[in-house]
C-alpha cells in the first residue's frame, strides 16, 4: 500500500514537471513530502498487523521488520527531498525537476526491496531503485556526474545480472523462489547443498555491490564523489540501509538453515571491508571520497554485527543502520553546505579553520564524524557496541579486535578533518552557505545522534520487537 | 536530592557547558567566571560526598542504581569507596585550580572552558561508575575535550602531541572494548543475562578458566597502561604534557593518570585476582623500569615541562608498583600516592607555567638567578621541589616510603631499585632548581613580576594541602585503608591485614603524628 502512494505520487509528479508549461521548484517539494507523508502514514498502522503475513499471493510479506525500514527510508528520503531543494535553489548547477519523482521511485524500490517475500520481487525492486538511482547519480550537468553514473550504470548491471543469476540457482535448488519456502526446502536436506551455495553465492555478490562491501566496492568513491550531494548523501544512508535489510531477511530467512555455511563467507566479507575502508579512506583528500570509504568501512562493521545469524545480531544491525543513516545524513548535509559554489569545494583543504568562519558547521561536522568514528556519547558509539557485542556474544571476538582496531584506523582520518577544522587557519576566502532552513533540518540528524548514543534504549526495544522475522 | 549526591558531583559541571555553548555573547570574561563558578560548585558538593562517606565501610557507598538499556542488561550505576572517593576529591579540587590558573588564554575561551567543563564530568564519571560500559563510555568520553584542548591551546608542537595522546589511548581502550564484551558474553550463561554490573561481573569472572582470565587481564591492562603510563606506552607522555596549556597538564598529570592507575586497581585487580598474581612480577618489573627510566631522562632534560613530565613516568612507576605488591602497605601507598603525586605533581605544572608566563621560554639553560627577582614564586618552586622529592614531613614522603616498605616485602630487590630512583629524583629536581633560581640573572628576565593575587589563590591551596597530608597523613589513609584491605583480602589473602599501614607505622615514622 505505501509504494503504491508513493509511486502514484512519483507519476504525479512527472506529468506535472512534463505537462506544465513552467514548473515551480515548491509544488515538487511538496508533492514529494505529501506523497512520503501519506506513505508513512499507511505504514503505520502495519505495526499491528494481525492478518496474513503475506499479501499479493505471497509476494510481498507485511511484518514490523518492514514497518521499521518503510518508515527509516521514508524519513531518510525527506531529509533527502529537503537537502535536494536547497541545493537547487543555490547552486549552480541545472538540476532537473524530475529529481523528485526519482527520488520517490528509489525510495518506492526500497521500501519494497525490504517488504519482499519473493526473490523475484526483491529483484524486481532492486531494479526499480537502482535505474532510479543511476539516473539520479548523473542527474547534474557536469561531466563527474555522468561519468558516475555510467559506472554505477555500468557495474550496477554486472551485480543485477549476478543477482537474477542467484535467483535461478535458487529456484534450480528449491524448486521455489518464495523466500520462507525456501527455507523450509533447505531445512529438511542433509548432505551436500552445492546448488544452494552457490545460489547463495551469487546473491550474496548482487547485495554485496550494492552495500559497497569489499571487494565489490569500487564504485563507490567514484560515484559518491561525481553524483550530487544531496543524491550521494541519499545514496548513503538509504541504498545502504535498504539493501541491508533485504539481505537480511534473504540470509536470515531463507538461507536459515545453512548458517554454519554462509557465516564464514560473511565473516571474511566484513572482516576485510573493514580494513580495506578504513585504510584506504586515509589516504584522500576530498571529503566525498573520504566519507564514501567510510561508508564501505560502516557497511563493514554492519556485516560484522550479522555474523552471528541471529535476533540478536539483526537487531544490532538494525540500530547500526539507523544510527548510520543519521550520521552520513548529518555529515553530508554538511558537506552541502560548506561546498556552497558548487561541488569543486570539496577539497579537504577547504574545510580548513572552518570554526572560525562558521562554529555552527564545524561543531555538527564534528558530531558527526565523532560518530562515524565511534567515540561516545554518539549513537555511532552504541552502535559499534551493539555489533560488536553481538558478534562476541555468537563467539567471533577475533573478528571484533579486527573491528576496533580498524576503527582505530578510522578515527585517524575522523581526526584529521576535525585538527583541520579547528586548529588550521583558513585559507583563501570561502563564503558558505548560511540558509537557516537547512541547519534546522540538520537539527534532526545531529539531536538523533545524541540522542541515541545516550538513550538507545528507546530505539532498542522497537527494534527487538522488529527483528523477529515472522515466516 | 542526597540519593543523587554522585550524579549531581558528575554532571554539574555539564550544566556549565550547557551555559556556555548557549551564551553565544559570552565575553571572555563572563566565560571564565562560569567555568570558575561551576567548579567551585562541584567541589562544594563533593565536599558533600567526603562527609556522608564512613570512614570505616570497605564496600561501595551511595550506590545509585538505575536501569539505562534494558535489552542490554545496561544499568546507569555509579558508587564510590575509598579508593575512588579521594581521585573524585583530587579532581574537583583541582579542577578550580586549573581554571584560575587558565586565566591568561584569551583566545575561544568560551569553547576552552567547555572542554574543561565536559573533561571534569568525563574524569569524573570514569571514577565512580561500576557498571564496566558505563565506565568505559566516560573513559573514551576523556579523549575528546583533552584532544581539543592540547591540540587547540597548547605548545608548539601541538597538533603532533595532541594526536599521537588521542591515537595511543584509543588503540590502548580497543582493547579494552573487547575484553569487556567478552566477560559481558561470559555473565550470560550463569546469570542468565548479560551484564556489566562489577561486583556481579567479579563473581563470573571468578568462574572463567585461567588462561582466559589471563588474557582478558591483558586486554585491560594495555588500556590502563597506556594511560599511567607504563613504560614501555609512556611515550606520548612527554609530548601530550609538554605541549598542552598548563591548565591541560596539570589535569592530564593531576587527574587523568590517576584514571589509568584507578583503572588497574578497580578492574584488573577485582576482577582478574588470579591472574594479577601471576603477572606480578612482570608488571612490578616494568614498573621498576619506568620509575628508573624516567628518572634518568629526567636527568638530561633542559626544557623544564619535559623534566617534569619525565618526573610523572618516574612517579607513577612508584604507584604501580605499590599497587602490584598486594601488601597493605603497598597498596595503601599506592594509593595515597595516587592522591600525593596529583598535588605535588599538579602544583609543580602550575609553578612552571607561571615561569613560562613571565620568561617565555622552558629552556633551562637560559634561565638563572630567578629567585632574585621573584622570591615568592621560587621560594613555592623550592617547597613543591623538596615535596615532589619526598622530603619527609610532606606528602610524597609517606606514599614513596610506604611503596618502597611494601614492596620491600615481596622482594628486597624490588625496595632497593625503587629507594635508588628517590635519590635520582632528588637530583635532577633540585640541579633543575638551581638552573633555573640560583647564578646569575639574565638581562630580560630582571624586572619579572612576581606572584599576583590570582596565582596565590591558586597555589596557597595546593601548596597547604602538601604540608597537611604529609604531616597528617591519617586524614587520607583512614578512608583509603578499609578498601585496600579489601582489595588485598580479595587478590592474595595470605598478606591481609587489618591494621591499616599508617597506623601501624605510627610509632615508627618521624613525620606522622597519631
Amino acid at each position: 500500500m505505501p509504494e503504491l502512494i508513493l509511486c502514484g505520487a512519483a507519476i504525479f509528479g512527472l506529468l506535472y514537471e512534463a505537462l506544465a508549461p513552467r514548473t515551480d521548484r515548491r509544488w515538487h517539494l511538496a508533492l514529494a513530502l505529501a506523497g512520503l507523508g501519506a506513505a508513512a502514514l499507511a505504514t503505520f498502522p502495519l505495526w499491528h498487523w494481525a492478518g496474513h503475513s503475506t499479501v499479493m499471493a505471497g509476494m510481498v510479506a507485511v511484518d514490523r521488520f518492514s514497518v521499521v525500514s518503510r518508515l527509516v527510508l521514508l524519513s531518510i528520503a525527506a531529509m533527502a527531498v529537503l537537502y535536494a531543494t536547497h541545493y537547487m535553489a543555490r547552486s549552480g548547477d541545472e538540476i532537473r525537476g524530475e529529481l523528485y519523482p526519482l527520488l520517490l521511485f528509489a525510495t518506492a524500490g526500497m521500501t519494497l526491496i525490504t517488504a519482499a517475500a519473493d526473490l523475484i520481487v526483491v529483484f524486481l525492486a532492486l531494479e526499480v531503485l537502482s535505474l532510479a538511482l543511476y539516473v539520479l547519480a548523473g542527474i547534474s550537468g557536469r561531466a563527474a556526474s555522468t561519468e558516475a553514473a555510467m559506472k554505477y550504470f555500468l557495474l550496477g548491471a554486472f551485480s543485477s545480472a549476478f543477482f537474477l543469476f542467484g535467483v535461478a540457482w535458487a529456484y534450480g535448488a528449491t524448486g521455489t523462489t518464495k523466500i520462507t519456502a525456501i527455507a523450509n526446502e533447505l531445512a529438511g536436506r542433509t548432505g551436500s547443498q552445492a546448488i544452494a551455495l552457490l545460489a547463495f553465492a551469487f546473491l550474496a555478490i548482487g547485495f554485496a555491490f550494492k552495500v559497497a562491501a569489499v571487494p565489490f566496492h569500487m564504485w563507490t568513491p567514484d560515484v559518491y564523489q561525481g553524483a550530487p550531494t544531496p543524491v550521494t548523501a541519499f545514496m548513503s544512508a538509504a541504498t545502504k540501509t535498504a539493501a541491508f535489510f533485504a539481505l537480511i531477511r534473504v540470509f536470515d530467512v531463507s538461507f536459515q538453515p545453512l548458517t554454519w555455511d554462509w557465516i564464514p563467507v560473511v565473516w571474511v566479507l566484513a572482516a576485510i571491508t573493514m580494513v580495506v575502508g578504513s585504510v584506504l579512506a586515509i589516504a584522500q583528500s576530498d571529503i566525498k571520497r573520504m566519507l564514501a570509504y567510510s561508508s564501505i568501512a560502516n557497511a563493514g562493521f554492519v556485516l560484522t554485527g550479522l555474523t552471528s545469524a541471529n535476533a540478536i545480531g539483526i537487531r544490532s544491525a538494525m540500530f547500526y543502520l539507523i544510527a548510520y543513516a543519521a550520521m552520513t545524513l548529518g555529515a553530508f548535509g554538511v558537506v552541502m553546505l560548506v561546498s556552497a559554489q558548487g561541488e569543486e569545494q570539496t577539497s579537504l583543504v577547504s574545510y580548513a579553520g572552518l570554526s572560525r568562519r562558521s562554529p555552527l558547521l564545524a561543531g555538527l561536522l564534528t558530531l558527526f564524524l565523532l560518530s562515524l568514528a565511534g567515540i561516545p556519547p554518539t549513537a555511532g558509539f552504541m552502535a559499534k557496541v551493539g555489533v560488536f557485542g553481538a558478534a562476541i556474544q555468537a563467539g567471533y571476538w577475533p573478528l571484533t579486535v579486527i573491528g576496533v582496531l580498524a576503527s582505530v584506523a578510522a578515527a585517524f582520518f575522523y581526526i584529521r578533518v576535525i585538527v583541520l577544522m579547528y586548529m588550521q587557519e583558513p585559507q583563501g576566502v570561502q563564503d558558505e552557505d548560511r540558509t537557516v532552513l537547512l541547519r534546522v533540518a540538520l537539527a534532526i540528524p545531529a539531536i538523533l545522534t545524541l540522542v541515541l548514543g545516550v538513550f538507545p534504549g528507546l530505539l532498542v526495544g522497537v527494534l527487538e520487537k522488529a527483528s523477529i522475522l515472522r515466516w | 536530592m542526597t540519593n543523587h549526591l554522585l550524579s549531581i558531583v558528575t554532571f554539574l559541571p555539564l550544566a556549565g557547558v550547557v551555559v556556555l555553548l548557549l551564551w553565544r555573547g559570552a565575553t571572555d570574561n563572563a566565560s571564565r567566571v562560569v567555568g570558575l563558578l561551576t567548579t567551585i560548585a562541584t567541589f562544594i558538593v563533593s565536599l558533600a560526598v567526603l562527609g556522608r562517606f564512613q570512614a570505616g565501610n570497605p564496600a561501595y557507598q551511595l550506590v545509585e542504581r538505575a536501569t539505562w538499556v534494558k535489552g542490554l542488561g545496561l544499568e546507569y550505576l555509579v558508587g564510590i569507596d575509598g579508593v575512588s572517593l579521594w581521585m573524585v576529591l583530587l579532581t574537583t579540587f583541582l579542577m578550580p585550580l586549573a581554571v584560575l590558573a587558565s586565566w591568561p588564554i584569551d583566545r575561544n575561551v568560551r569553547l576552552y572552558m567547555a572542554g574543561m567543563l565536559t573533561l571534569e564530568t568525563a574524569v569524573l564519571g570514569s571514577f565512580v561508575s561500576l557498571d564496566l560500559l558505563l565506565f568505559f563510555l566516560f573513559f573514551e568520553a576523556i579523549l575528546v575535550p583533552m584532544y581539543l584542548i592540547i591540540g587547540g591551546w597548547g605548545g608548539e608542537r601541538r597538533v603532533y602531541a595532541a594526536i599521537k595522546f588521542f591515537l595511543f589511548t584509543m588503540a590502548g581502550s580497543a582493547f579494552l572494548l573487547v575484553a569487556i564484551l567478552i566477560l559481558y558474553g561470559k555473565a550470560a550463561g550463569p546469570l542468565g543475562h548479560g551484564t556489566f554490573d562489577i561486583r556481579a561481573l567479579t563473581a563470573v569472572a571468578s568462574g572463567l578458566p585461567a588462561t582466559t582470565t589471563r588474557w582478558l587481564f591483558l586486554a585491560f591492562f594495555v588500556a590502563f597502561a597506556v594511560k599511567v603510563p607504563l613504560f614501555p606506552l609512556h611515550t606520548w607522555l612527554p609530548d601530550a604534557h609538554t605541549e598542552a596549556p598548563t591548565a591541560g597538564s596539570v589535569l592530564l598529570a593531576g587527574v587523568l593518570l590517576k584514571v589509568g592507575a584507578y583503572g588497574l586497581i578497580r578492574f584488573n585487580l577485582m576482577l582478574f585476582p588470579d591472574a594479577s598474581k601471576y603477572f606480578a612480577t612482570f608488571v612490578s618489573i616494568l614498573a621498576l623500569i619506568g620509575i628508573v627510566y624516567g628518572a634518568v631522562v629526567a636527568l638530561i632534560q633542559t626544557d623544564i615541562k619535559r623534566l617534569v613530565a619525565y618526573s610523572s613516568v618516574s612517579h607513577l612507576g612508584f604507584v604501580v608498583l605499590g599497587i602490584f605488591a598486594f601488601t597493605s602497605q603497598g597498596v595503601s601507598g599506592g594509593v595515597l600516592q595516587m592522591v600525593n603525586h596529583g598535588l605535588s605533581t599538579g602544583a609543580l605544572f602550575l609553578l612552571v607555567g607561571m615561569v613560562y608566563e613571565r620568561t617565555h621560554t622552558r629552556d633551562l639553560t637560559k634561565m638563572g638567578g630567578l629567585a632574585r627577582v621573584m622570591p615568592w614564586l621560587a621560594g613555592a618552586f623550592l617547597f613543591t621541589v623538596f615535596a615532589s622529592v619526598g622530603l619527609p614531613g610532606l606528602n610524597n614522603f609517606v606514599g614513596e616510603f610506604l611503596v618502597i616498605i611494601g614492596s620491600f616485602a615481596v622482594n628486597p630487590w624490588f625496595g632497593a631499585v625503587a629507594a635508588t630512583a628517590v635519590i635520582l629524583a632528588a637530583i635532577y629536581l633540585l640541579w633543575s632548581y638551581q638552573r633555573m633560581a640560583y647564578g646569575p640573572v639574565r638581562e630580560e628576565h630582571t624586572h619579572l613580576p612576581d606572584v599576583s593575587l590570582r596565582e596565590v589563590l591558586v597555589l596557597a591551596p595546593i601548596l597547604s594541602l602538601l604540608l597537611v597530608f604529609g604531616v597528617y597523613p591519617r586524614l587520607l589513609t583512614d578512608r583509603i585503608d578499609p578498601t585496600t584491605s579489601a582489595v588485598i583480602a580479595h587478590v592474595d589473602p595470605a598478606h591481609a591485614t587489618q591494621v591499616g599501614p599508617v597506623t601501624g607505622l605510627a610509632a615508627a615514622s618521624p613525620g606522622a603524628t597519631p
